[in-house]
């Protein structure tokens, strides 16, 4: 009986693992290829900051006596500062009498030790990472005897991938923040068995009627937040108009969607340069940037926050809503759908309207990330929209995809440019790899229709 | 062809079918609609794989894997639908995958030569660089013989290749036939038209629920007897028993017209009762029931529900006020197969499930959704696990009954079934009628086109019978009908 139960057992397995590949293979890939770049980017990190001076205050903690006398040196700036400061904080606080901090460079810090050498017994030698490479503390016991017991502590450098540091992480998710929020629209439009073409120029148009705006009627540099929504919300409705005429030729004359938003590409992208002079528009206030550059929720990038706020909805629509459901009916069978009384029409033409107002979204992202709206934005976009889409596992032929699945194809993309940058492939040879990617995407997709 | 066996989900298509044919000889192939004869003349044009039995052709033992493979070994096959590539011209099409050429270069000329001379062997004249998309349908044919000859094709099989010519193009079409048999070439032919079979077959062989059951010569075979042989069983106890208790008039339809294939219909259709539109296929009865649910528009014509007169757009319109179609295609048209079955239930029902408080078309109460479709799964006897499978992965009986539950839920006043219990085992049929009736009972009013004499002589109430986009009779009795009655409306 055994011999006959444990085929079949693994039988069973096999197939569940089939199915969770399917289900969730390119979650799985995408892991896979986390762990990849992290391995191959595993690098030598030394802490700066404030980081650093915890370090250094643990080693304190562990080496030395209560009261001890401590003096810390650090160079000037940012990370310096920090370093200084939260080490100052955390010394007195454990009990140490911080004797003097230094800042700036070796001349500063040879200065300062020499003026305590005569002032008593100095303990410890607290140093951030760039001081401690400074040759003065070579034979420093030697040159001045008040410091021959002084035991020298420098931040201890550990072995972390590049990749998986936290402001490389979140530079990923920012920087493909732009083709997310695009590509939510995209997956909608897909899953009607459709394709919109125009969302690269979109991007384009949007930005720079929404910089156009800001700078000529709602004062430029100086315009205030009720300027820049305004110049915000006439860029996404421009390119939500733009879905509903492209919507409008596909659903009323029955062109191919490929054709309809071709045509639309082309008038968008135009429109974008006859808008635009040509050049780029720059005369947007300061705070314009705070939707692409700013992070205001816990150091998570707001645009990033804005990507993920999108997916949430988009992902609850799609699977609660009777348009939800729509859109998938539509897609899978539009005569079959249309003979349950969805009104097959509305449907698509409300899709291409969602992905032009999502391109136009995705238009006023990136003028805030660059500071400025230019006709050369957006350019090849709609193809790694498209590639997002497709690697994130929605068939092209409609009906059957995910918009989480999106997020996941556009993550490998983000992913897999990041890493080949922290590795240094060049730029011509990344896009040959991703190009292979979409292939592999599509071919795991033909054989898992093939099995289902 | 021997013992030649197909099954598809659900059905038997085919059970060990002997088939033979002699040089020259015009063997009529006949049977009611699924009695198997396309899935016959599928496996011999190489187009389906039996799975079980074997094909000879003069001695040789053949293996029909493909379309090509069957065109080697002589057999052509010319579908009703025909396989002709719309933009390319006769002469293209003849010589599709046979093209005459020289070191890659298709030499036109010759190929223009040959097709001349295989055009003048059908008799019909058709341009040759014209696309194929403006030929006559007569024309077409034409170009699928000449394909078909081209190839040396010692077996032409024809499927109703009358269906669409006019009378002289018939006779024409016969004249071919006969030169054809001359050359020894044979051919199968299938149509409905009892005349045309008189007119030409050297034999006849019936089929019926995918057995031989006959093969006869055709001077022996009175059309009485052929009939008989085609309906064969006597299923009254197929259909469950009720007590008719009809009412006012519901549905009214008035003088509905479109195109050739619906011309001046009218009829009405009361509660509590079942209308069945008999015919044969192409009579016009999909066509009449698709105009009263508005997925087609009419010309001309009015749709009264209950002594109101609809106005009827879309399908949409259509399901509000209280019509639903059933319709005979369920793979393309009753269910999006990639979707579940949940979610196809769930689809004309929106309304029915959107939480309270939200805009229509708002957010969907899937408990409540799951609820109900529980209840019509344990009255339909729906396999209990299926609610979250893609719809295609279910058999063809459950299909049907996820369809059902779905209008059902509509709780629609007029009930339109095309096809009812078409591809569908014997069991799940009578569980269908017996919903049919309960239906009827509650005052729905019910309209139900069937091919299939028995169901409808089963189950109507009143049969109306079209041919050519007309009514052309009315059976109020069908209890005393029989299926020659409805046949001899239906094939004039």
């Amino acid at each position: 009986m055994n011999v006959s139960a444990s085929p079949h057992t693994a039988h069973r397995v096999r197939g569940l693992a089939a199915n969770m590949l399917a289900e969730h293979g390119m979650l799985l890939v995408l892991g896979l290829l986390c762990v990849f770049f992290s391995v191959v980017t595993l690098d030598e990190q030394t802490p700066t900051g404030a980081e650093a001076a915890r370090q250094v205050s643990g080693a304190l903690e562990r080496e030395q006596a209560e009261g001890a006398r401590l003096i810390v040196v650090a160079g000037r700036g940012g990370e310096e500062d920090a370093f200084a400061a939260v080490l100052q904080e955390q010394a007195e606080a454990a009990g140490w009498t911080v004797a003097a901090v230094a800042q700036g460079g070796p001349r500063e810090a040879r200065l300062a030790l020499e003026d305590l050498a005569s002032a008593g017994v100095v303990d410890v030698i607290a140093c951030s990472s760039t001081a401690g490479a400074w040759g003065v503390f070579e034979g420093l016991g030697d040159r001045l005897p008040a410091f021959a017991q002084t035991v020298v502590l420098r931040p201890q450098p550990s072995r972390w991938p590049n990749f998986l540091k936290t402001t490389n992480l979140l530079n990923v998710a920012n920087q493909i923040a732009v083709i997310a929020i695009v590509a939510i629209g995209m997956t909608l439009v897909i899953l009607t068995g459709g394709i919109d073409l125009s969302v690269g120029s979109l991007i384009a148009l949007s930005s720079v009627a929404g910089a156009r705006l800001i700078r000529d009627v709602c004062g430029g540099q100086e315009a205030g937040l009720g300027g820049m929504l305004l110049g915000a919300a006439a860029g996404i409705l421009i390119c939500g108009l733009a879905g509903l005429l492209s919507g409008g030729v596909v659903t009323l004359f029955g062109i191919p969607p490929f054709i309809a938003t071709l045509a639309m590409m082309l008038v968008a992208s135009g429109s974008a340069y006859i808008l635009a002079e040509g050049q780029s528009i720059n005369q947007v206030p300061d705070a314009f940037v705070w939707l692409g550059r700013g992070a205001d929720l816990g150091g998570l990038p707001n645009a990033v926050v804005l990507m993920l706020v999108l997916y949430g909805l988009a992902h609850v629509v799609m699977s609660r809503t009777t348009f939800g459901r729509y859109v998938y009916a539509v897609g899978g069978n539009a005569e079959a759908a249309r003979l349950s009384g969805v009104p097959v029409r509305r449907i698509v033409l409300s899709v291409y309207v969602l992905c032009g107002l999502l391109a136009g979204l995705g238009g006023i992202v990136m003028a805030s990330q660059l500071k400025s709206g230019a006709p050369t934005y957006g350019q090849m976009y709609e193809l790694y929209v498209i590639a997002a889409v497709v690697v994130g596992g929605t068939s092209l032929s409609g009906g059957e995809g995910k918009v989480l699945g999106t997020l996941v194809g556009a993550l490998i993309i983000a992913v897999i440019q990041n890493g080949m940058n922290l590795t240094g492939v060049e730029s011509y040879t990344q896009k040959v790899v991703l190009g292979l990617v979409i292939f592999a995407a599509v071919l795991l997709d033909r054989l898992r229709s093939r099995r289902g | 062809m021997r013992g030649i066996s197909k099954r598809y989900p659900g059905v038997n298509a085919l059970c060990g079918v002997d088939l033979a044919l002699a040089r020259g000889e015009v063997l009529a192939l006949m049977g009611e609609n699924g009695a198997g004869k396309s899935t016959l003349m599928k496996v011999l044009g190489g187009a389906v794989r039996p799975d079980a039995g074997e094909i000879w052709i003069d001695g040789q033992r053949q293996a029909m894997a493909s379309p090509l493979a069957a065109r080697a070994a002589g057999v052509a096959v010319i579908y009703q639908e025909f396989n002709l590539v719309p933009a390319l011209s006769a002469r293209e099409n003849i010589f599709l995958g046979l093209e005459q050429t020289s070191a890659g270069f298709v030499r036109s000329s010759e190929e223009r030569r040959k097709a001349e001379a295989l055009l003048a062997r059908t008799g019909v004249a058709v341009p040759l660089d014209v696309p194929c998309r403006r030929l006559t349908v007569a024309q077409q044919q034409a170009v699928e013989i000449a394909k078909a000859l081209a190839v040396d094709a010692r077996i032409i099989v024809m499927d109703e290749p009358t269906a669409t010519l006019t009378p002289q193009e018939v006779q024409k079409l016969f004249a071919v036939i006969a030169d054809l048999t001359r050359q020894g070439i044979a051919v199968i032919y299938v149509s409905h038209r009892l005349d045309e079979i008189e007119a030409i077959a050297d034999r006849v062989q019936v089929l019926r629920d995918g057995r031989a059951v006959a093969s006869r010569a055709a001077a022996e075979l009175p059309r009485r007897e052929l009939i008989e042989l085609m309906v064969g069983r006597s299923l009254e106890e197929e259909f469950p028993k009720r007590t008719r208790a009809v009412g006012r008039p519901r549905l009214v339809v008035r003088g509905l017209s479109r195109g050739e294939k619906v011309r001046d219909v009218s009829f009405e259709v009361r509660a509590g009762e079942i209308v069945a539109l008999a015919g044969l296929v192409g009579a016009g009865r999909t066509e009449t029931v698709r105009l009263i649910f508005g997925a087609d528009q009419p010309e001309e014509g009015v749709v009264e529900l209950d002594g109101q007169p609809l106005t009827i757009r879309s399908p949409r319109d259509a399901i509000r006020a209280g019509i639903c179609l059933l319709t005979e295609d369920r793979k393309h048209q009753g269910l999006v197969l990639s979707q579940s079955v949940l979610h196809n239930f769930a689809l004309p029902n929106a309304t029915h499930f959107a939480r309270a408080g939200w805009a229509a078309g708002g957010w969907i109460d899937r408990r409540r959704e799951r609820r109900a479709f529980a209840g019509y799964a344990e009255a339909l006897r729906i396999r209990s696990n299926a609610a979250d499978q893609p719809a295609g992965t279910l058999s063809g009986g459950n299909q049907q009954k996820v369809v059902l539950a779905k209008w059902l839920e509509s709780n629609s006043e007029v009930l339109i079934f095309d096809e009812p219990t078409r591809g569908i085992d014997v069991g799940a049929k009578v569980e269908i009628y017996g919903l049919m009736n309960d239906l009827a009972a509650k005052g729905k009013a019910i309209v139900m086109v069937s091919s299939e004499l028995p169901e409808v002589l089963g189950m109507a109430d009143r049969i109306l019978v079209m041919h050519d986009g007309r009514i052309t009779g009315e059976i109020d009795d069908p209890a005393a009908a029989t299926q020659a009655d409805i046949l001899s409306l239906a094939i004039r």
